[in-house]
């Protein structure tokens, strides 16, 4: 974005007499608030009604159908209702944290977008210490999370509150071993950079460089899961046995606020897993020459490998159990921390060893994520048949048939 | 480089404008109605009993603490991946190697420790009862 202003100021766009930092403010201004109010809330909000329909077929009801076609403006309902509710601070609270929690959740997960791509040269700001900038800022959502269920002086809040701090701060270990791998490949921590070494065809990209990268990459997502608080791992908020854990006395905004920041995160979650191991936003450059449209694949093909995740977090949503406090603990520290740092030392070794890269295990792991693809391909295949079998024998009906026998 | 990280701050402050807005707007159009029972905490419809700011279990201190010590370690390895790359580029590609293997051998040597102390359980035992068979639960006959 910076050459972007460079070349409106040497333009001479900017009016005369004006100084040159209030042009650069006024552009950070600018894209930023378009990024905020034009991506970031919209995404968050259709999340919500993705999650809501996805549900809905999972446990084969409609889900919301009734605000906009298919339901869609159902967010926007949602949020006009949430605009509309009654301010309620319980007189027990301590009421500045009370108050504040909501917005360092949302400075958490907002600031993580300066360094989020969107497709080719579209970046807030390409940091050179991206992806440490991104944990180390969306880390901030514990300290929000913590002080929720400290100020709300509920039980349920408090007992929530620690949780999710146990468990983020546990998840961060294997995430951010699992994130070294891809340092260590790309030779730069700028996402960009990271982006730029692996090129448009499954085979460039890290997750296949070799085998301890593809099992960092699983390792990657389960952690950044566990860090978003979403099932199986949603124990903060576990509404079964904690009422609604951290948020259980935040009620209308501040409660949407809370959740606007956790399906927001979904997205993240998804391009930051796009952006370290999945080629990010590359396309074959010969399929676009103009650098609009270009632009407009990149982005389109980062969006669709990004919202993938999304819709595979979902997906694991409703049709997970929850799992235990000692079970996810346990998971973390003696499953996936050692397996992160075999998956690092591995590819330090593998790097030493290949400095080239070894094709034929890029191309032998990419088969065997086509061939995992085709199996599931196939099961879907074979449960839709199924389904549609079971639906016609659902429409016989023995009074029709019954009715042509007669005639007959 | 200013320009990009002063892209952080704008972007801490939208995103304390965008709470601000929207809790604005809702100041402006919500209902106010007063009323102390309204105010009580949420303890499942009974009155609370007491405060929630209790102690709670030192198993989280115990998290909290293996918790800095690999973040800090790992913030100590992501500056020599970085460069691990360029190393290997300039022909010292086992020397690195041998000096990251050291760092985390001693700190895999520490995450041993943890686990063989028992730190890592979250169902913890008393020590006179360690190694003893877990008890069976009490059996509720049918009334």
């Amino acid at each position: 974005m910076q050459e972007l202003v460079d070349s409106l100021v040497a333009d001479g766009f900017v009016p005369g007499g004006l100084p040159l930092w209030v042009a650069y403010l006024g552009a950070m201004l600018v894209f930023g608030g378009i990024v905020v109010f034009v991506f970031i809330l919209p995404i968050a909000g259709i999340t919500t009604w993705v999650e809501r329909r996805v549900a809905g077929r999972i446990q084969s009801r409609i889900g919301p159908n009734r605000t906009g076609p298919a339901g869609f403006l159902q967010w926007l309902a949602d949020g006009i209702k949430s605009v509309l509710k009654e301010d309620i601070v319980p007189s027990a609270a301590d009421v500045p944290l009370f108050k504040l929690a909501p917005y360092v959740v949302m400075t958490g997960f907002v600031a993580a977008f300066v360094v989020v791509p969107f497709g080719g040269p579209l970046i807030i700001a390409d940091l050179n210490v991206g992806i440490l900038y991104l944990t180390a800022v969306t880390a901030l959502v514990v300290v929000g999370i913590l002080m929720a269920g400290w100020a709300s002086n509920n039980k349920w809040s408090l007992l929530g509150g620690i949780r999710s701090a146990a468990q983020i701060v546990s998840y961060e270990i294997p995430a951010g071993l699992s994130i070294l791998p891809v340092v260590m490949l790309a030779g730069t921590l700028s996402m960009q950079g990271i982006i730029g070494h692996q090129g448009w065809a499954p085979w460039t990209w890290h997750v296949f460089d070799n085998p301890f990268t593809f099992f960092a990459f699983f390792i990657l997502f389960v952690s950044a899961l566990a860090e978003g608080n979403r099932t199986p791992f949603d124990l903060p908020e576990a509404e079964s046995e904690l009422v609604m854990g951290f948020a259980t006395e935040y009620s209308g905004l501040r409660n949407l606020l809370f959740f606007m920041a956790e399906w927001g995160n979904l997205y993240v979650i998804g391009a930051v897993v796009t952006t370290l191991f999945l080629g990010g936003w590359q396309i074959p450059l010969a399929l676009a020459d103009h650098p609009v449209p270009r632009i407009v694949l990149q982005f389109a093909i980062f969006f669709a490998k990004a919202y993938f995740w999304v819709f595979v977090a979902v997906w694991l949503r409703w049709t997970l159990p929850r799992i235990r406090v000692d079970q996810m603990m346990i998971m973390c520290w003696k499953y996936l921390v050692p397996i992160a740092f075999v998956n690092f030392m591995g590819t330090a070794v593998w790097m030493v060893l290949f400095p080239a890269g070894v094709p034929a295990v890029r191309v032998l792991l990419s088969l065997t994520a086509a061939g995992l693809l085709v199996a599931f391909a196939r099961r879907v295949v074979f449960h839709v048949r199924r389904a549609l079998l079971t639906r016609e024998e659902l429409s016989f009906n023995p009074l029709s048939t019954a009715r042509v026998m007669s005639r007959g | 480089m200013y320009f990009q990280f002063a892209n952080v701050l704008v972007f801490f402050l939208l995103a304390f404008v965008l709470c601000g807005l929207m809790l604005g707007l809702g100041l402006l159009l919500r209902p106010s109605n007063p009323h102390p029972g309204k105010l009580t905490t949420y303890e499942c419809g009974e009155p609370p009993s007491g405060n929630a700011w209790i102690n709670f279990n030192i198993r989280f201190y115990l998290i909290a603490l293996v918790f800095v010590i690999f973040e800090v370690e790992i913030a100590f390895i992501v500056p020599v991946a970085a460069v691990f790359r360029d190393w290997i580029a300039r022909g010292q590609g086992a020397f690195a190697l041998a000096e990251i293997t050291v760092f985390v051998a001693i700190l895999a040597v520490g995450l041993v420790y943890v686990w063989v102390k028992g730190d890592l359980e979250w169902l913890k035992r008393l020590p006179q009862y360690r190694g003893e068979p877990a008890a069976e639960p009490l059996r509720r006959d049918a009334a």
